[in-house]
């Protein structure tokens, strides 16, 4: 529920970061991640000033060296002089919920770069709220007037590999002889990958990694563009120049080319399910926890009288039956 | 409708000591307590200490320094922290600060100050209590 004052702290907070205040960017970034009144409000606000930025996914398996090549791409991207919001993910535990958020240790000569803003993000556990989030922070680092926004993930389930969608290039990074993180890629990460990294490519087995990306690609259901395969050190730096031009490649096709109106209307079909599942999964189970249904049902699935799939769907029912006339957006 | 908020922490190593043993077994400490804690890692100057703790938006910095220039880089911190508009954070310490230091560094602003044999259990109190709340 929103009242006058979250407006109005919304609208003073959204007009400063507007104007480059990154202290209100900041404090904007943790409304709208605790999905407070205030922070939803700021991403309304926003939404008008977005646009403009090169929002880049990177995600791969843990170890993949996924932090060092965000610094790499960060370095060369402000070679190129261009300013550079990153959303860096780590996991929350499932236990005490708390995190420890490491990203910014490869990242330390960025910090005081002022064309650098990097903020660690916990993945708060498993609602479906972290591309809730995600999105909603690239859209304000977005409207910051960050040239590029990059999002780093662990690509591992269904939730971050959803965060790909608030990217518009998503890429994908292996390493060499993890013969089991090819295997994992034709499980669903293949397909929202635009392109393909093979990081530290100075170890032995490069070649191979490549060779077995190449062969999954050319029997993966593809679109107009063909993913490249890349090989990268992020430690030296080697690959990520041309890293960061097939990156702007790919926004190209997505922004200028004559697929640019249809990946628009894509990219924005599979935000909306993507953060409506999102949205669902969380009130969904935030209103089952405490029905009524649920003692009901739990006591007949304990003595076997009832299969809990069917208790699932009966439960979803009761809660559907009681959302008729009831608003989320109020 | 709005869920509790996890307390955020900076921990951070300033100066040139590299003995880092003790900022990571606050930082686990402080996760295990349900808290999101950003590691910056060894050898940071006032400056960066700063930058990240306006960039994190924490409520919580808390320094480990056993290289004796705490009465330097403090100050140094504070000063950082409040020309970007970061005056509303809880700051502690740790590592080696001599007893006779202990007001000093207080009067500077670090409310809380553990040294060596501290019960992590005092750290994680310490911090629920003091730390701002943000709305």
């Amino acid at each position: 529920m929103s009242n006058s004052t979250d407006l109005s702290r919304a609208e003073e907070l959204t007009e400063q970061l507007l104007s480059g205040n990154r202290r209100a960017l900041s404090r904007a970034i943790s409304l709208v991640e605790g999905d407070t009144p205030a922070g939803r409000l700021i991403s309304g606000l926003v939404y008008p000033h977005t646009g403009n930025a090169q929002i880049i996914g990177i995600t791969g398996s843990a170890g993949a060296g996924k932090s060092t090549l965000v610094g790499s791409i960060a370095r060369e991207e402000r070679k190129r002089d261009r300013t550079i919001g990153i959303i860096a993910v780590d996991p929350s535990s499932p236990f005490s919920h708390g995190a420890i958020l490491g990203d910014r240790i490869r990242m330390q000569d960025l910090t005081s770069d002022n064309g650098v803003f990097l903020r660690s993000m916990a993945s708060r556990g498993n609602l479906g709220g972290l591309s809730e989030a995600a999105t909603a922070v690239s859209d304000l680092l977005d409207a910051a007037k960050f040239d590029v926004v990059l999002i780093e993930t662990v690509g591992a389930g269904q939730d971050e590999v959803e965060v790909a969608n608030a990217a518009g290039t998503t890429v994908l990074v292996a390493n060499p002889g993890a013969g089991d993180d090819v295997q994992s890629m034709k499980a669903g990460l293949m397909e929202v990958a635009q392109i393909m990294v093979v990081n530290k490519a100075d170890l032995a087995g490069a070649d191979t990694a490549v060779a077995q990306l190449r062969s999954l690609l050319a029997i993966a259901n593809l679109g107009a563009w063909k993913p490249p395969i890349l090989k990268t050190i992020a430690s030296s730096g080697d690959g990520v120049p041309e890293l960061v031009d097939q990156m702007d490649e790919h926004q190209k096709f997505i922004t200028v080319s004559d697929h640019a109106d249809q990946e628009r209307i894509d990219h924005a079909r599979r935000q909306i399910l993507a953060l409506a599942r999102a949205v669902m999964h969380r009130q969904t189970l935030a209103e089952a926890a405490d029905s009524l249904s649920l003692d009901m049902l739990t006591s007949q699935v304990a003595v076997r009288s009832k299969d809990p799939r069917a208790a699932a769907i009966e439960l979803v029912d009761a809660l559907r039956s009681s959302w008729s006339g009831t608003s989320l957006s109020k | 409708m709005t869920k509790e908020q996890p307390i955020r922490v900076l921990i951070a190593k300033p100066g040139l000591d590299g003995h880092d043993r003790g900022a990571k077994v606050v930082a686990r400490a402080l996760r295990d307590a349900g808290m999101e804690v950003v590691y910056t890692g060894i050898r940071q100057t006032p400056k960066m200490i700063a930058e990240a703790a306006l960039q994190e938006d924490v409520q919580v910095v808390g320094l480990s320094i056993l290289s004796g220039a705490h009465l330097e880089l403090f100050p140094r911190v504070v000063e950082e922290l409040s020309s970007r508009g970061v005056d509303d954070v809880l700051l502690f310490c740790g590592g080696i600060i001599p007893a006779a230091d202990i007001p000093r560094v207080k009067e500077i602003g670090f409310d809380g100050v553990f040294g060596p044999g501290t019960d992590t259990s005092d750290v994680i109190k310490f911090v629920k209590e003091h730390a701002p709340t943000r709305t």
